[in-house]
């Protein structure tokens, strides 16, 4: 079902959703929960739409929803933990590499652990 | 104070006029919260084709149509390679049977011949139209054939290709370094920033002198610059030293290097510094946003189309989202690779508006592999977001493949390059 808001989203609106988003952790989330609060009603699984935005980016190497069809290691269905491991691991230098420490230095480690937990969750989520 | 985009800062960009067409897009009631969800697309490449596949992957109760004329997509990724000898055109052939039957995206091969921004109508050759809730405009460059005089698309077709849209132009290009005598002489001819792919020139340069090495040589590759630098600088002048010495010669704009004539009768370009004659000519003209852009009115002075960052909503248009080369997306190179990562941000969110949501903070990324020989491969990476003036790069993340890279890290990057080649064909196309 398509979300049919009663009220168009104007300035006023967008700047309700702002002040309400006060004190969450980052803008999608806040903005999100601001929506939610107004009753817009989440259709799909929603959970960390933060986690799926940064994951989209990892599929440009390691293939969709991390399944690779090449060289390039798969990451769909390794474990939160060991996915987190790793990229924090790139991210300090104590996992060799040759491309990922200059990627998941681009990455606070609270969304290295959004995206380990997309990966490590995935495969029972998805298809 | 960090360069983080603070919530505070975040909201103003929403609500700024850099976003000015996100509000204008939430004004426009009709468009935001059509009862309809149909997004069309103009331009199969890896920003339409990956916008296509996440819409309908994202949100299946999206209605996504992609018009792109050409049955078979060649992308310019791994063309060098192919002018190299170390891939087929068959290899970096790509259609979209995936996208219809596993993604129900409806695939159009027509040409839009106008935008009806009133209606929210695409116009089609064969005379049809499509209607939209939201467009997004995907139509890679164009090249200003009249910045060099003497070259047209004429040309570009039968002696100097510009081989910067694959298909018959990397065969011809190709056909033309086959056909060439030992001892000739190769002009790949490169422009000023900003243009597509901001290796490719030199790696260009590489691998036709990795298929000269083994085959013609006496012959040499002279790379004319409109420019005084260029992107992975060292490592290609490092690589070209190790792997092809003397066969590699490259003239900044300070030594001559931007060509201002050509003759294609004589086979010669004019320089500043004079006439030289060549036997393969390769030219890489300025370049511009796609047709379409311009026909729609997408474009500001630049060329190019200003967008929204939060979500590549064009500034000029509100319910159109431009992604990919034509798109100006702050620091990102114009890569296939940053096309596909807007393509993603695009349809994420299209995906919000559609829910009557805010789009999220927006993740982009970059990788440009380049290859040097079949076992020398390097790259240049990067992270980006959203800062109150648009996309810059995150500081202290991404950059080059280390100068004193060893032959084993060397030979990763090939084989990452090629791997990675195929993964996100698999995820554009797949």
């Amino acid at each position: 079902m398509a979300v049919k808001p009663e009220i168009g989203l104007t300035a006023s609106a967008l700047m309700i959703a702002v002040i309400v988003a006060g004190s969450s952790a980052l803008p999608a989330d806040c903005l999100a929960s601001a929506n939610s609060a107004r009753k817009f009603s989440a259709r799909q699984s929603d959970s960390s739409p933060r986690g799926q935005i940064l994951a989209l980016s990892c599929a440009s190497c390691h293939g969709t929803d991390g399944k690779s069809v090449s060289v390039i290691p798969t990451i769909n269905g390794r474990s939160v933990e060991y996915i987190e491991t790793a990229l924090k691991g790139y991210k300090s230098g104590d996992r060799p590499s040759t491309v990922m420490a200059r990627h998941a230095k681009g990455y606070t480690d609270e969304e290295l652990r959004l995206i380990a937990e997309y990966f490590g969750t995935i495969s029972t989520t998805n298809k | 104070m960090s360069n983080t985009l603070s919530r505070r800062d975040f909201s103003k960009l929403l609500l700024s006029g850099v976003a000015g067409s996100a509000l204008g897009l939430f004004g426009t009631s009709t468009n935001a919260f059509a009862s309809t969800k149909r997004v069309v697309i103009i331009g199969g490449g890896f920003g339409g084709a990956t916008a296509a596949k996440y819409l309908r992957k994202l949100d299946p109760s999206i209605q996504v149509t992609l018009v792109e004329p050409k049955a078979v997509f060649y992308t310019c990724p791994l063309s060098n390679w192919v002018l190299g000898g170390l891939k087929t055109m068959d290899d970096i052939a790509h259609t979209y049977a995936a996208l219809k039957s596993k993604y129900q995206v409806n695939i159009v091969p027509d040409v839009v011949t106008g935008i009806d921004v009133v209606k929210n109508m695409v116009k089609l050759k064969n005379g049809k139209t499509l209607g939209y809730d939201r467009l997004i405009v995907a139509p890679g460059i164009d090249f200003k054939y009249d910045s060099i005089e003497g070259y047209s698309e004429n040309v570009a077709n039968t002696q100097m290709p510009h081989a910067w849209q694959a298909g018959s132009q990397t065969i011809l290009l190709h056909k033309q370094l086959l056909d060439m005598k030992n001892g000739g002489k190769v002009f790949i001819c490169a422009p000023a920033n900003p243009f597509r792919c901001p290796p490719g020139p030199y790696e260009r340069a590489s691998l036709i002198a990795a298929y000269l090495k083994a085959a013609k040589p006496q012959s040499k590759v002279i790379i004319f610059d409109a420019k005084d630098k260029f992107s992975k600088q060292g490592l290609f002048k490092k690589g070209w030293d190790r792997l092809y010495p003397g066969m590699i010669e490259w003239r900044s704009v300070a030594l001559g290097g931007k060509v201002l004539k050509v003759d294609a009768g004589a086979m010669t370009i004019t320089t500043e510094l004079g006439v030289e004659k060549g036997d393969v000519i390769n030219i890489i003209p300025p370049q511009k946003a796609g047709k379409i852009a311009f026909d729609a009115a997408l474009t500001d002075a630049t060329g190019w189309c200003p967008i929204n960052p939060v979500s590549f909503e064009s500034t000029l248009h509100p319910g159109i989202h431009v992604i990919g080369d034509a798109s100006i997306a702050g620091a990102m190179p114009k890569s296939g690779f940053a096309a596909s990562s807007q393509g993603k941000v695009a349809a994420a969110a299209i995906v919000r508006l559609f829910q009557g949501k805010v789009p999220a903070a927006p993740s982009l990324v970059n990788t440009c592999y380049s290859l040097l020989a079949s076992n020398y491969g390097v790259s240049v990476a990067g992270v980006y977001k959203l800062a109150v003036d648009g996309i810059i790069e995150i500081k202290g993340a991404g950059g080059l493949t280390p100068l004193d890279a060893d032959d084993n890290q060397l030979n990763q990057e090939a084989m990452f390059a090629q791997g990675w080649y195929q993964n996100i064909c698999q995820d554009i196309w797949g």
